[in-house]
């Protein structure tokens, strides 16, 4: 597939907090359909580049297109217009604590389309039921935990059947029978719906499970990009390391470490 | 010499930032309450209500209280000194003029900014601590629309009755220290405190409530967005729009006051 098919096209990005260069001139092509994983360990960029990719930051130089649209450089109603296809779950599940989990799923049908309020009562349960929170739309989201609060923030992230899903560290926090369970969600929603589906996780096992393509992010770069088996056979140091969990070696100048711990503040 | 420079001009950069910050989000709250409901796009009234009840109607109890214990305390030291003039009857007048023009809407905004400043911030804050406000966003709703604009209405409207509330209870206060001290009939008393008034008195008074509900509303939500960091964030931005918001109100105050002084 060529370039011009993507639905999300990442050119050249870079951006910076301060002084800090945290994602530098990333390229990135995502095709319609596909189930894209964006692998690597804390702090490589991976969710800055998510919220990049959702216009939530502006980079310092470069362009996102989304469906087509420059989502760094574009009208404010432009934005809003495409943000109705995208779905988004974020680490923590992100619901609205003053409202019940129906309310949450409810309420960007509420705001966004004119259905009824009977049809939204169907279409809430009906979302509620597909990520196995079937009846529970009258809990608050503090009496939840953490998985249930991941599944109905999927479940409000699906209300407006979105052409592109999004997940911000899917199973972080989670035991592994939970972590499993939204995996799982995550291949049925693959298999039911033609989506596009973008996946930031350090989870190599839920990575490995899920993506059709991955990219592996180190320092701010994809260093690797390709499919399961193309990343696994990477001659990159990096990737290796990543993939055989082999911690940073510490190479220490021991004469530098005594001054630096001596040193007058 | 250059330390202190450096000190002076990045403060008055951080205020200049903070006023511009402030500035845009009521210029954002504004154009979402006055303007964009007229292009269709709508006003969460039954949100408004809500907050008008938790802001205005919950701080009833508290604002009488407090004016009430106002009104008798500017009875008592006006006392104080009349009587030395034997002058004793214009207690009365003393204290509905200065309640209703200065500590009616005054006292109401400290309390006001004490709990809904505070729990503007803290719930913004959390929210967005939670990645709330990035989801909302995410689902195209404008979050000054959705979360600034029912709070930034609910104390437009609920100031100025929180403020004659308070200016009655204030009177009322007066009236407890002239019957049992003075012994002056409350019929009396009641008839000399409308005479002294004037509608302007209450008026201003009102005028400047509106004033200091906006600023409260604009303070705490404005805090509350710009939270960073966790749990400590939103400590710290709560403490702060307390404090900022009070020292708005009273420069406000100040200068309305002479405002109204020089030219009403």
């Amino acid at each position: 597939m060529d370039a011009n098919s993507a639905i999300i096209r990442v050119e050249n990005l870079t951006t910076h907090y301060g002084d800090r260069r945290i994602l530098n001139n990333i390229n990135l092509a995502i095709h319609p359909r596909e189930t894209m994983v964006l692998l690597g360990s804390s702090g490589t960029g991976k969710s800055t580049l998510l919220r990049h990719i959702l216009a939530l930051e502006k980079p310092t130089g470069g362009h996102i297109h989304v469906k087509g649209l420059d989502v760094c450089h574009c009208a404010e109603e432009e934005l809003i217009e495409l943000r109705r296809h995208l779905g988004v779950l974020f680490q923590s599940g992100a619901l609205f604590g003053s409202m019940s989990l129906g309310d949450n799923v409810a309420l960007p049908l509420r705001e966004l389309t004119r259905l009824d309020e009977s049809t939204i009562q169907v279409l809430v349960r009906l979302k509620l039921d597909m990520v196995g929170l079937g009846g529970f739309e009258n809990l608050w989201p503090s009496q939840l935990s953490g998985g249930m609060r991941k599944r109905a923030g999927l479940a409000r992230a699906l209300a407006l059947d979105p052409e592109i899903l999004l997940f911000d560290e899917p199973s972080a926090g989670l035991d592994p029978i939970t972590a499993a369970g939204i995996d799982e969600l995550i291949l049925k929603l693959k298999e039911t719906f033609p989506m596009t589906i973008v996946v930031v996780t350090h989870e190599l096992a839920s990575a490995f499970l899920i993506a059709d393509r991955m990219a592996v992010m180190s320092a701010g770069e994809v260093i690797a990009l390709g499919t399961r088996e193309e990343i696994r056979q990477s001659s990159h140091p990096r990737v290796q390391q990543f993939l055989n969990r082999k911690p940073e070696e510490l190479v220490r100048d021991h004469e530098a470490y005594l001054r630096s711990l001596t040193a007058p503040s | 010499m250059g330390a202190w420079l450096a000190f002076v001009g990045r403060n008055t950069l951080a205020f200049l930032r903070y006023s511009g910050g402030v500035a845009r989000l009521g210029g954002d709250a504004a154009y979402w309450t006055l303007v964009a409901p007229w292009r269709g796009k709508g006003l969460r009234v039954r949100a408004t209500i809500h907050q008008m009840v938790l802001t205005g109607v919950n701080a009833v109890p508290i604002v009488s209280l407090i004016a009430l214990f106002v009104g008798m305390i500017l009875a008592f030291q006006s006392a104080y000194e009349l009587r030395k003039y034997g002058g004793t009857v214009f207690v009365v007048n003393l204290v509905a003029v200065a309640m209703t023009r200065q500590l009616g809407p005054l006292m109401t905004a400290v309390i006001v900014a004490g709990r809904s400043a505070s729990s503007f911030a803290a719930e913004l804050g959390t929210m967005k601590v939670g990645e709330e406000l990035d989801a909302l966003e995410t689902m195209g709703l404008n979050r000054v629309k959705f979360l600034v604009v029912p709070k930034y209405l609910a104390l437009i409207l609920m100031m100025p009755c929180l403020t004659l509330v308070a200016d009655l209870m204030g009177i009322v206060g007066g009236s407890l220290f002239t019957t049992v001290e003075l012994g002056m009939p409350l019929s009396y008393y009641w008839s000399r405190a409308v005479d002294a008034l004037l509608l302007k008195d209450i008026l201003s008074g009102l005028i400047k409530s509106v004033v200091f509900g906006i600023i409260i509303t604009e303070v705490g939500c404005y805090e509350g967005f710009s939270v960073r960091g966790g749990a400590e964030g939103v400590g710290l931005a709560t403490t702060s729009s307390v404090v900022t918001s009070i020292t708005a109100i009273i420069a406000a105050d100040m200068f309305f006051s002479g405002l109204f002084y020089y030219i009403w």
